[in-house]
């Protein structure tokens, strides 16, 4: 088993300070160690005010989301030897205020999210050649979108307009409009039609590479500007005729 | 009524029920975290919403309890669990012979179980090891391990419950025999300060043993971790139980585009520090592979470990037995006046943990107040953090 010990060089704030500074610390990691495990080790053994978020340890709460070597990442999946750097570099996400070292404060993110109003359960796509179990109507499963906010901290927009609805929440309407599930979708569809909605994206796809849960925010964004082209050209020639 | 001040240690699930509780109670309350909200053992269980089946042979009191708050947490946290039903499968002629005491077990907790050809089984779950010989329906379910008890929260707070996170317990304070303040510290800003209050309870899991050394009282309580593997991959649309009394690695619970594989257990002397046992997750992978071959091939996602709270010989039990699968015990018995702590138990039961520790509460306050939370419907978990 390879064993290594690894320099972390953590952004650190505590409220009341001027600015985030960083504060390097040393802890042994072996090949299972995740980048969230080593700060946990680091937390325990050497200094007990460090604070980060953390819930699942397997990419599912979607807590743990951090900036790794300046890449997007959710700590609980990513192991400090296969980083490949003798340092490794955590920090906050971008884009949100940050409360303390490296947890950030989530409430401007479920602000725009919630206004979606996406259910949280979807029908499951997989299997879909297995029979029904008796007393079931459809099988079912969480959405992919684990609300980490990493899309947010990737996209270059979000970062200079505040009020661009962003990845995720552009990616939970295109989900609502492509399964209703009992939820209006025109005045959804109205809502992102806008200028701070999916005609503000830039579509360099940032978004794609930071999402860690298969939800392409990106490509999502995508969809929803052939929905509404689609809807526009109805409005234009269809539907009604001339009557 | 006169609003007492209840103070609450620890943030995991039972944390989130009892503030709930409370709340509707009418108490004034305020919970600590030390970390994020379901950073301890809750948001890293197995993630099955138990129907109860699996203690349905052997330990019929936590199997009804199991049922009957699983069909609870049905009606008031709509939306939150993925319904796909479980199934535990026979893959030896023992396990299919046990099936009868099984099936009558569960019905006679009132769980409905189903029985299955071994035809019926694969045309469900084709996933499933080819040699199986017949299976069992169960309402077991799938629940986000951090979301569903977000709810908990959520409502608790915009009923007007204080969650203070990243605020970590570091001393009490008594006056005579009676616990009168805690001593907290602020990771946000590193300062400390105090919070008083009438009543003090730890909802702190595996680490409530750690937060009775602080008081100066005995909980019994040594941390049991369990290894889980997640891969990616939905390999099975009901949570698959191996059919037989309890081991390791017999349950996969798929979840998202994940299927969950555990778990194991052992002892260990701090909560904080679990390790990841490498043969540990290999015994995943080998039985987990047993059930559903798939596991062996599919992509590995993460491999973690949680800690249960396992209530055993850490020294007299003096505490008063509400439940043999969990425990309130009242320090009052040991002298210690104004400290409470509630322990065990499992994520599926947090609501009938929350009623049974509130009503201690309201009965050492001299109070009579009804419980509200078996109809009281939860608010998303998505208003936690708006
Ligand atoms: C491997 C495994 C698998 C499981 N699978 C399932 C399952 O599938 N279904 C199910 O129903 N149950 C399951 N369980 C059981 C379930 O996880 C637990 O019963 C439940 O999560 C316990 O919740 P809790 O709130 O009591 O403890 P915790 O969630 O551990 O909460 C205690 C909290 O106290 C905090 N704390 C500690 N010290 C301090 C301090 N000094 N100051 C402030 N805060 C402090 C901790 O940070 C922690 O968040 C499983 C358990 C294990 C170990
Ligand atoms: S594709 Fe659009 S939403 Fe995604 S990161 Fe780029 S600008 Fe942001
Ligand atoms: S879209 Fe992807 S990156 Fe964005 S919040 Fe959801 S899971 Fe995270
Ligand atoms: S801890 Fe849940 S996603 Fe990393």
């Amino acid at each position: 088993m390879a064993e290594q010990i690894i320099e972390f060089k953590v952004q650190r704030y505590k409220q009341g300070q001027p600015a985030p500074t960083y504060q390097t610390f040393k802890t042994l990691c072996d090949d299972n160690t995740t980048v969230l495990v080593a700060l946990q080790d680091i937390r325990r053994d050497q200094d007990g005010s460090l604070v980060l978020r953390h819930s699942c340890h397997h990419a599912s709460c979607g807590t743990c989301g951090m900036r790794v070597n300046g890449k997007e990442e959710l700590g609980c999946v990513v192991k400090v030897l296969d980083l490949g750097t003798s340092t490794v570099t955590v920090e906050p996400m971008r884009n949100m205020p940050i409360i303390s070292d490296l947890v950030v404060n989530m409430e401007p993110f479920y602000d725009r999210y919630n206004a979606v109003g996406m259910p949280y359960v979807r029908q499951s796509e997989y299997l879909d050649e297995a029979d029904l179990a008796e007393g079931l109507e459809a099988y079912q499963r969480y959405e992919n979108c684990i609300e980490c906010n990493l899309c947010v901290s990737g996209c270059p927009i979000m970062g200079s307009d505040e009020l661009y609805l962003g990845p995720a929440t552009l990616a939970a309407a295109r989900r609502v409009i492509e399964e209703p599930r009992g939820v209006p979708t025109k005045p959804l569809l109205d809502w992102v039609d806008s200028e701070n909605g999916c005609w503000r994206c830039h579509v360099a796809y940032e978004c794609n590479t930071a999402c860690p849960s298969e939800v392409y925010p990106g490509d999502q964004i995508m969809a929803l500007r052939r929905d509404l082209t689609k809807r526009k050209f109805r409005g234009l020639f269809g539907r009604g005729g001339k009557g | 009524m006169a609003s007492f001040h209840a103070v609450i240690i620890g943030g995991g699930g039972t944390g989130a029920a009892v503030a709930h509780d409370l709340t509707l109670r009418g108490y004034k309350v305020t919970l600590v975290e030390r970390g994020e909200v379901t950073s301890g053992t809750t948001g890293r269980h197995h993630g099955l919403l138990h129907s109860g089946a699996r203690y349905a042979v052997k330990d019929k009191e936590s199997a009804v309890e199991c049922i009957d708050e699983n069909m609870i947490l049905r009606r008031i946290a709509p939306g939150s669990f993925e319904l796909n039903d479980g199934l535990f499968v026979a893959l030896t002629e023992e396990e299919a012979n046990y099936s009868h005491e099984f099936i009558e077990a569960c019905h006679e907790c009132g769980i409905p179980a189903r029985r299955l050809s071994a035809k019926e089984v694969l045309a469900c779950e084709p996933n499933v090891n080819p040699d199986v010989i017949m299976g069992v329906q169960v309402p077991d379910a799938t629940m986000d391990a951090m979301r569903m008890p977000l709810r908990f929260f959520a409502t608790a707070k915009h009923s007007g419950a204080t969650i203070k996170t990243y605020t970590e317990v570091v001393d009490f304070i008594k006056r005579g025999n009676a616990v009168s303040a805690i001593r907290v510290r602020d990771h946000t800003t590193n300062k400390e300060y105090e919070i008083g209050g009438d009543i003090f309870i730890s909802a702190a899991g595996a680490w409530s043993g750690k937060i009775g050394d602080m008081v100066g009282v005995e909980v019994p309580i040594r941390p049991s971790p369990g290894v889980m593997l997640a891969v990616r991959g939905r390999l099975c649309n009901m949570v698959i139980n191996r059919l037989h009394a309890s081991g390791d690695g017999d349950i996969i619970v798929p979840q998202r585009a994940l299927s969950v594989v555990g778990t194991s257990s052992w002892v260990v002397d701090d909560p904080d520090n679990l390790g990841l046992p490498r043969d540990h997750i290999d015994m995943m992978i080998k039985y987990g592979s047993e059930l559903i071959p798939g596991v062996r091939t599919a992509p590995f996602r993460a491999a973690w470990s949680a800690a249960r709270p396992l209530i055993g010989p850490r020294g007299a039990d003096t505490g008063r037995e509400l439940s043999r699968t969990f425990k309130c015990f009242d320090h009052a018995d040991e002298g210690v006046e104004g400290f409470v702590t509630i322990t065990g138990g499992k994520a599926t039961t947090l609501r009938g943990m929350a009623e049974a520790t509130a009503n201690v509460v309201c009965q050492k306050m001299g109070l009579e107040i009804p419980c509200g939370t078996r109809e009281f419907t939860l608010l998303p978990h998505t208003a936690y953090y708006a």
